[in-house]
């Protein structure tokens, strides 16, 4: 049966940049249509009139948003290459530690580059605090998924690479190599994997994206 | 199973606990409850839920795990009988959505109508009301979102209708319009005359007590 699968996203986003990792990661065909913020699709609107937001994914004419729900969906449909382990607890710490990236990695990250004085210190403390817990979850793990990535390396991907353009875009220092030595390695160990290489974002095209649009003028360091 | 191998840590007064104890009821499962002070929380609470230190908390076989929603889908894994979720993987990632919907648009907004007031409190009125006629959407027009039985989400989001009741009566302003949103209206109705359901709520009156007493904070 010919299986049409379509994936609305934005080029420089890591929540649309989960889905496809997971699409490459499965060997899954699917088209790719990329959608301009100022000016959302009307396919987008349609199959997203909730958060008329990306990603949006399409299997055979069945919609769905929202990037965690889309992962769980992929891996119960396609079953190669599993992101999530068998055994429930493990699936259920999982689904934690996939959560709470998502509520409350990047308004912090976003706080600490684009806030000033007293609040921008607050919030560096604050992404010092949550980068040590996934430091620790890390223990002596290669990934977050143990020998192979998982769902947690996936969502993640925040931290294993788009913050450190956040960085160099802001000129903000949150990653550091001394405090969170496991951290770092992961993050090479993740962007090295050929499915995550191949989808990311040109990083100078990101920055620039991020100076322009965030009305950030100065060059860093 | 032995009753000593799942431990509930929660709060009366919590509908994040409620629906833990509505998933263990549902599926017949013993386990032991323990009652948290939030005003003084146990070592054991924080010692079990470093991360967000809050309740509810599912203990099985000494293993811990925190936010309702992934202990709901862990008991429904663990736990086959009466299932939460759908068997189809559309249908599930459709679940999933709309509980999440629920936790992440409704509830804040209605909290907002709450503890807000002037044109604060007016907006949030708004966006709950918005936002709770987008849910009634997930219903397709079925009786309860599970279908015929209650299922996940129905576990996930049936408690709002009874808190924002209570909301209600004590702002003064109507937020579930059986006019506008019908069929969002019977399914609290319904969903909250189940007995197993009511079993669980905790006595009404008091809580009511409870949400006005928390109401004068504000």
């Amino acid at each position: 049966m010919a299986e049409e699968v379509l994936l609305f996203g934005f080029w420089g986003s890591p929540f649309s940049r989960r889905v496809e990792m997971v699409l490459k990661l499965k060997g899954i065909e699917y088209k790719y249509i990329d959608e301009d913020f100022s000016n959302k699709s009307p396919s987008l609107l349609k199959y997203n009139p909730i958060h008329k937001k990306v990603p949006v994914f399409v299997h055979n004419g069945k919609h769905l948003a929202e990037s965690l729900v889309i992962l769980e969906y992929i891996d119960e449909t396609w079953k190669d290459h599993p992101i999530l382990p068998k055994d429930p607890y493990k699936i259920a710490n999982a689904r934690f530690w996939a959560k709470f990236i998502d509520e409350k990695y990047l308004s912090a990250i976003w706080k600490s580059c684009t806030s000033e004085g007293k609040e921008r210190e607050k919030a560096v403390e604050e992404t010092s605090e949550l980068l040590q817990f996934l430091e620790n979850e890390l223990k002596e793990q290669k990934y977050f998924g143990g020998e192979t990535i998982g769902l947690v390396d996936i969502a993640a991907n925040i931290i294993g690479y788009w913050l450190e353009i956040f960085e160099e875009a802001f000129g903000v220092e949150l990653l550091r190599k001394e405090k969170f030595p496991k951290l770092c390695n992961w993050a090479n160990e993740f962007v090295s994997v050929s499915a995550i290489k191949e989808n990311l974002p040109p990083r100078d095209k990101l920055i620039a994206f991020l100076r322009n649009r965030f009305g950030v003028g100065n060059a860093s360091k | 199973m032995a009753e000593d191998s799942v431990k509930l840590l929660g709060y009366w007064a919590s509908p994040y606990s409620l629906k833990v104890k509505w998933a263990l009821k549902l599926k017949g499962i013993q386990y032991q409850y323990v009652e948290e002070d939030l005003k003084n929380k146990s070592p054991m609470l924080l010692q079990y839920n470093p991360v967000y230190k809050k309740i509810p908390v599912l203990v099985h076989d000494d293993k811990p795990l925190a936010e309702s929603l992934i202990i709901l889908e862990y008991i429904d894994e663990v736990w086959k009988q009466n299932p939460l979720l759908p068997i189809d993987p559309h249908e599930r990632a459709k679940a999933r959505f709309w509980a999440k919907f629920a936790d992440d648009k409704c509830v804040p907004a209605l909290v907002a109508a709450f503890s807000k007031k002037g044109e604060e409190q007016e907006r949030a009125v708004k966006e709950a009301r918005e936002n709770l006629k987008i849910l009634e959407s997930g219903l397709e027009g079925k009786r309860f979102f599970g279908g015929e039985t209650i299922g996940f989400v129905d576990i996930a989001a049936g408690w709002i209708g009874c808190w924002a009741q209570m909301t209600e009566e004590i702002i003064g302003i109507k937020l579930i319009d059986a006019e506008t949103m019908p069929l969002l209206d019977s399914w609290f109705q319904d969903f909250l005359e189940i007995p197993l359901i009511k079993e669980c709520m905790p006595p009404q009156d008091k809580l009511l007590e409870h949400c006005k007493e928390s109401h004068k904070k504000f």
